[in-house]
């Protein structure tokens, strides 16, 4: 430690800024998509019919109960190139994280959902709305507010996961902290450099997610 | 108005409404009463078929809302549920409670859902608080909004689930006010209750139902003074 070189971070600082900005681009739409998603999730997850709930439940079964990492290997290695050659390793981990997070955003969603007391659709119902307007007008409303804490947390693991696209070459900041190690041969600044902005990325985003909580509590 | 027929209703092995029959006629006031776990909530929810229903037919105006063909959503416009909990939502205003069916059911423009629903605000005495939240309302002022928003939906017939029994003494009055009202504009109402005192002003017949029976029935002056049945007797002792 004691000759730290600072010209190795700040000759791939431009990399880590790059990769920095692919790392939360990535998060970002599997996040979104992951969302979008996992409302059907859960919304099949709870219907009344054992039949219709069954490939839901799976599906949360396997993303939940089975490595990031593989998942990752068989989406990039033989999902995709059933869809596109070369395989774009970005897509790969974006199509990764989406599905993976859509398990555990289903699993908010219906929490939130179930959170919220019966009474509330009872009432919506009682006035003739049906069950997708009880849905986007009474329930998820109230439901939303309670999954901002459960989501922000699902985005900063996200965050922290999408660093194993570094193993399929997905340039985000993790794989330009191998490449700097494997150019200079010295280990503590580059890895030391990317947990640091790991750092600053997921402090950045608690601090968000509780500025966010103290808006939505007092409105 | 109602015709209910035969009705029956389980949760699981529990068999909760034996056997109910009943016809309601329009602009009647029907007051369910008795004891607690009789079915008087069950009945009343199987009306507009929030609770489905396991056997025997309901009509309302002729309509059986047990026919699967029967689109229950537009059957629930014509019948108004006020609950004991209130169930406003609470994420909405005063106003927004009444409108968001007015619009989201009846597709009526925001300037035509605001003017009924400002009206009927004014009809429960509350205009002032139209833009206020539920949460800042005391008891018997949510249950006023409960009630005008269900009216805000134009139903001919309105059922009332206990909805005083959750309100401290105080304001008990200022709902059963609008009840009285209501009743006294020829809106048909089936009422549960324990307010003997509206039962016997208000009501047009009394309904006393135990353990998933219709056990006696009768105009209020008939039921309270003069008790055929035992089991009525027994209650009525209990509670007057
Ligand atoms: N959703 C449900 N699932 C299972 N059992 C239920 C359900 N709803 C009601 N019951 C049962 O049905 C019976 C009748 O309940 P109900 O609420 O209709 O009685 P009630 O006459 O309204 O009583 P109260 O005066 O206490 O409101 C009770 O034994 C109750 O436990
Ligand atoms: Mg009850």
């Amino acid at each position: 430690m004691m000759d730290f070189r600072w010209d190795i971070i700040i000759d791939y600082l431009p990399f880590f800024l790059q990769g920095a900005l692919r790392t939360i681009g990535m998060s970002l739409a599997g996040v979104l998509l992951g969302c979008i998603l996992g409302l059907f999730i859960a919304l099949g997850k709870m219907s009344p019919l054992f039949i219709v709930r069954l490939p839901f439940v799976w599906y949360i079964n396997f993303f939940r109960g089975t490595p990031l990492l593989v998942q990752l290997f068989l989406i990039h290695f033989a999902v995709m190139p059933l869809f596109m050659s070369p395989v774009n390793p970005i897509a790969s981990v974006i199509a990764t994280l989406s599905l993976n997070s859509a398990a555990y955003v289903a699993e908010i969603f219906r929490a939130g959902i179930q959170s919220i007391d019966k009474g509330q659709a009872e009432a919506a119902h009682s006035l003739g709305m049906n069950k997708i307007q009880v849905m986007r007008h009474v329930i998820l409303p109230q439901a939303f507010k309670r999954m901002i804490p459960p989501l922000g947390n699902e985005f900063i693991t996200l965050l922290k996961d999408s660093s194993l696209g570094a193993i399929i070459a997905a340039p985000e900041i993790f794989y330009w902290g191998r490449a700097a190690v494997g150019e200079y041969y010295r280990v503590w600044e580059p890895y030391l450099m990317v947990a640091v902005i790991y750092l600053i990325l997921t402090l950045s985003l608690t601090y968000l997610l509780n500025y966010l909580e103290r808006r939505f509590a007092t409105e | 108005m109602i015709s209910v027929k035969n009705l029956k209703k389980s949760f699981g092995a529990l068999e909760v409404l034996k056997d109910i029959s009943i016809e309601i006629e329009p602009k009647e006031v029907v007051v369910v009463i008795g004891p607690s776990g009789s079915g008087k909530s069950t009945f009343l929810r199987c009306l507009n078929q929030i609770e489905t229903i396991t056997d025997g037919h309901v009509y309302i105006e002729g309509v059986d809302i047990t026919d699967k063909k029967v689109d229950i959503n537009k059957v629930r416009e014509e019948v108004g549920m006020v609950f004991q909990q209130f169930n406003l939502f609470p994420h909405k205003t005063v106003l927004e409670n009444i409108t968001l069916p007015m619009s989201v059911v009846r597709k009526w423009n925001k300037q035509e859902a605001k003017t009924k629903a400002i009206a009927l605000l004014e009809k429960v005495g509350l205009a002032d608080k139209a833009d206020v939240y539920p949460d800042s309302l005391s008891g018997g002022q949510k249950q006023r909004v409960a009630i005008a928003r269900a009216l805000g939906m134009g139903p001919k017939v309105m059922l009332f689930d206990e909805p005083t029994s959750a309100l401290d003494p105080e304001m008990v009055g200022e709902v059963l006010e609008v009840m009285k009202q209501l009743a006294k504009e020829g809106m048909t109402m089936v009422v549960v209750t324990h307010e003997m005192g509206f039962a016997r002003e208000v009501g047009d017949r009394v309904v006393f139902m135990d353990e998933g029976y219709i056990i006696e029935e009768n105009e209020p002056e008939a039921i309270f003074g003069n008790p055929q049945h035992e089991r009525t007797q027994s209650f009525l002792s209990k509670i007057l």
